[in-house]
Formats: C-alpha cells, sequence, structure tokens
C-alpha cells in the first residue's frame, strides 16, 4: 500500500517536475505507437474494404485469419520481426533491428489486423444497407466505397482507437525488436517491465498511471467527438 | 381527371416499357415469371397484389437491381441499367444516408452529374417540394418515419427523372404521411414524369391508378386501365383480392 502512494507521489512528481527522461520516453512511445497507427490504418482501411465490399475465391479464408491475427501474442510477432531483421535475416541488411523503426513495423503487424477486421464487419454492414441505393442512384465502386468509408468513419475511428490501444500497451514486440535501449528505444511500457524486474515499483507505477492517463485521455476525447457526431448526423450505430 | 395532365405532358423518353418473357429464380425457384406486358400510358401505373406476390422483385427487375433469369426489360430500346439514369427508385424503407437531410438530397444530383454549384438550390428546391425545406440541416435520420420518405422522394424528384417507381413506399406511414407522399405522387404525375409502384392497399390504388396490373403468386394476372379493373376484374384471385379475402392454396385460372 505504501509503494501505491509513494508511486503517486513519484507520479506526480514525474507529471509536475516535466521530468526530462519521462518526456523522451512518452514522447517515444506516441511516435512509434501513433506511427504504428497510422500505417496499419493506411493498410487495413483499404483492405477491410476490399474484403467486405469484393467477392474472390479465398475470401472466407482471409476473413478468418484476418480474425485470428487480431490475437496475434505480441512476443511472437516480436520474434518474428527479430528474425526477418537480425543479421542474418531477410532484411537483415537494413540494420533496422533495435531501432524505432523495427518497433513500429512490428506494432504495424499487430494493428492491422484489427483494423482490417472492424473495418470490413462495419463496411460490410453499411453495405448491405446501401448497396440498392447506391445503385440505384447509379454509383460504382469507385463511388461507393468512400461513401461507405465516410458514413463508416465512427466505426472505423472506434476501431482505429482500438489498435492505438493495443500499440500503446504491448511490451512484448517492442521489447523484444527494440531491446530497451535507454534514449533509444525506451517506451513507457518497456520502462515499466524493467523497472519492475530492478525492484523501483514506484518509477514503474509512475510510469504506468502517465501510460493510462494517456489511454484515458484518447479514449475520453474520441467518445466525446463520436457522441458529437452522433447527435449531429442521427447515427443509430457506433 | 388525369387525362388532361396527360395530354399535356411531353410523352415519356423511356416509354414503351415492354417486359418479354421476363422470369427471376432464386435458390431454383421460380418466383416471378414468365411474365409479358407492356407499359406504355403515361400516369400511374399501379403493380397490386397481396404480399410476395412478386411486386418488389418485379420492380426491381425494371430498376436492373436484380437480373433476370430469362427474359428482358426493354425501356424503349434501352436496357435497365442505361435506362436506370432517367429513373429514380424509392424504397419502402427510405434508405437515407448518415448526413444531413440537405447532403442526402446534394449526394443523388453529384452522382447524376449535376455541377457542384447547382446542386445546393436544386436540393432545397426539391425539399421545398416536399414540404420539408426547414429541415434541411437537420440529420436525415432522425427524422420521422413520413418526413424520411418524403426525403427520400425530394431525392427522387430532385434529378428530374423520367420515371420514378415506388416499392411499397408507404406501407410504414401513417395516414398523414401516407396523404403527404401521395401528393407528391399526384404532383409527379401533373409534371409528366411516369410513375410505377408496388402496392398492397387497395384504398392507395384506387385513389392513384391510372392503370392496374395485378400480381398473383408471381404471375400477371390481370392488366388495365383502373376504372376497368376496379368495377369488374376479370379473374377470380383479383375478384378475391378487391373483396378483402385470403389468396387461396390451389392455383388460379383467369
Amino acid at each position: 500500500m505504501n509503494d501505491l502512494w509513494a508511486a503517486f507521489g513519484r507520479a506526480l512528481d514525474l507529471i509536475t517536475g516535466a521530468d526530462p527522461a519521462l518526456g523522451e520516453i512518452v514522447g517515444l512511445s506516441l511516435t512509434v505507437s501513433l506511427s504504428a497507427v497510422t500505417l496499419a490504418t493506411l493498410l487495413a482501411l483499404p483492405l477491410g474494404a476490399l474484403l467486405a465490399l469484393v467477392r474472390f475465391p479465398g475470401r472466407s479464408l482471409v476473413v478468418a485469419v484476418l480474425n485470428a491475427f487480431m490475437g496475434l501474442p505480441p512476443v511472437v510477432v516480436g520474434l518474428v520481426v527479430y528474425l526477418a531483421l537480425s543479421r542474418s535475416g531477410p532484411l537483415g541488411a537494413l540494420g533496422l533491428l533495435f531501432t524505432p523503426a523495427a518497433m513500429i513495423a512490428a506494432q504495424v503487424i499487430l494493428v492491422t489486423p484489427i483494423v482490417a477486421a472492424v473495418a470490413r464487419q462495419s463496411l460490410s454492414d453499411l453495405d448491405n444497407e446501401y448497396r440498392p441505393l447506391l445503385r440505384s442512384l447509379g454509383a460504382g465502386p469507385w463511388r461507393s466505397v468512400p461513401t461507405l468509408l465516410w458514413d463508416a468513419r465512427l466505426s472505423l475511428g472506434t476501431a482505429i482507437l482500438a489498435g492505438f490501444g493495443r500499440a500503446s500497451g504491448e511490451v512484448g514486440a517492442v521489447m523484444i525488436v527494440g531491446g530497451n535501449i535507454d534514449h533509444v528505444t525506451r517506451t513507457m511500457t518497456t520502462a515499466i517491465a524493467l523497472e519492475t524486474s530492478k525492484g523501483h515499483l514506484a518509477q514503474a507505477l509512475a510510469l504506468g498511471i502517465v501510460l493510462i492517463a494517456i489511454a484515458l485521455t484518447v479514449s475520453l476525447a474520441a467518445e466525446g467527438l463520436r457522441l458529437r457526431a452522433q447527435r449531429q448526423q442521427g447515427m443509430s450505430q457506433a | 381527371m388525369n387525362a388532361i395532365n396527360m395530354s399535356l405532358a411531353a410523352p415519356c423518353e423511356l416509354l414503351p416499357l415492354s417486359l418479354a418473357g421476363l422470369r427471376f429464380q432464386a435458390g431454383g425457384q421460380t418466383l416471378l415469371g414468365p411474365l409479358d406486358a407492356r407499359i406504355e400510358v403515361p400516369g400511374v401505373s399501379v403493380i397490386l397484389g397481396a404480399n410476395g406476390a412478386g411486386k418488389s422483385l418485379l420492380l426491381r427487375l425494371l430498376h436492373g437491381l436484380l437480373p433476370p433469369a430469362a427474359g428482358r426489360v426493354d425501356w424503349n430500346g434501352r436496357t435497365p441499367a442505361a435506362a436506370r439514369s432517367r429513373q429514380a427508385f424509392v424504397f419502402q424503407r427510405p434508405l437515407l444516408l448518415r448526413r444531413s437531410t440537405l447532403a442526402n438530397v446534394t449526394f443523388a444530383l453529384a452522382l447524376a452529374g449535376v455541377p457542384r454549384r447547382e446542386r445546393r438550390e436544386r436540393a432545397l428546391a426539391a425539399l421545398q417540394a416536399v414540404g420539408l425545406a426547414q429541415l434541411a440541416e437537420r440529420p436525415a435520420r432522425v427524422l420521422s418515419g413520413g418526413e424520411q420518405q418524403r426525403v427520400a422522394l425530394a431525392r427522387a424528384l430532385a434529378v428530374a427523372p423520367a420515371v420514378v417507381l415506388l416499392d411499397e413506399a408507404t406501407a410504414n406511414l401513417d395516414p398523414a404521411a401516407t396523404a403527404a407522399v401521395e401528393r407528391v405522387v399526384e404532383r409527379l404525375r401533373a409534371d409528366g414524369v411516369k410513375l410505377v409502384m408496388a402496392t398492397h392497399d387497395l384504398a392507395q390504388a384506387r385513389r392513384l391508378a391510372d392503370e392496374i396490373l395485378f400480381l398473383d403468386r408471381g404471375r400477371l394476372l390481370e392488366q388495365a386501365p383502373a376504372a376497368i379493373f376496379f368495377a369488374g376484374p376479370r379473374t377470380s384471385a383479383a375478384r378475391r383480392f378487391l373483396a378483402g379475402e385470403l389468396p387461396t392454396e390451389n392455383g388460379d385460372t383467369p
């Protein structure tokens, strides 16, 4: 219990004192996770739209694989990316191992299935509803897809948010491919793991509090935007 | 009374509509047809029949939303896909986008190729015509059912179609909302727009129809001017339908 209070005090000190080490860690964490979510979104939205709107052989299989990949264990992804980027691996020549770029790559793999699977589901539902109308109005696929993406934007935003949650909270993948190097690849989650293992529980808890505060802020902001849009557009679905 | 409007209106470019051997199948079962018909008079052609008679299927085949298993739909030389740009379809559920009322109408105008600067004005005029101009900025999907269906009608008439197809457009509406929709239908007819509407509502058919196509279990049993049909239907199925009886299980002979 003392640890907990000490942790809150330490967290407050870290935040109010604008501790430069903390700022660096938080900054890197956000850079890595936001980059990963941005790249994953650019991959996942077209993929989700493709799976929702285009019929091709093997589609069900791809959807099943995608849904299964939503639960990929981060350590396994980290291991695979590690093997690919290690000096003797196929991408070893790039020299990316133990850099933020490697961490971003690993998180892209973790986040893409989540965003794509949720995007596929919501676009598919919306397409079922809109399809007769869009056909009647003469909208071809090039016109239908942007319409569906725009009108499904709330669900897609929720999907992207879920992806950000996964990216910012995972430790397994960034630890393996980043290596938790101070000032280079140390993120909030890897720092928490390190401080805990060293017995610096207050420091670890303080970082945890900051991490949760960031997640909460993002989530509240998104919920606020969602509610506002819902009121404005009369959307019944999330 | 409709004869006056008809003679004033320019002839509809998509008429005559002819159907030859039209058939629709699903799961190996023939749900509609084979069906031969010719629609050439302007005004309101009502496809009348009980639920499951194939009214919606027929309308969707006419609009090219469904492919026929066999046969042909010909809008004065055009296929349904080619004729669609001159048509508008009003669905049983209004099918509004998650956008403002105005944006729902400008969306249809954009797809119809109307230049951006003209869209707002034309959309507002269409909303005015259905009595909803004051709700233009409201989200379409928070409007009442009747208002939503009138937005759908505004969306349909904004593109100045030659033909409007209505699929049970008032089935979910209360009498006041139904009357509002029917006023728009009357107005479109007066403007020389050809209307083809499916309904199972006899009173509505009596109020609006110039011509009746009576469907029963996927077959076209009768096609006649409304006055003649209501005065004396030729088939026993139609007589039973007019009398408000339930259809029998065994087949019907004209």
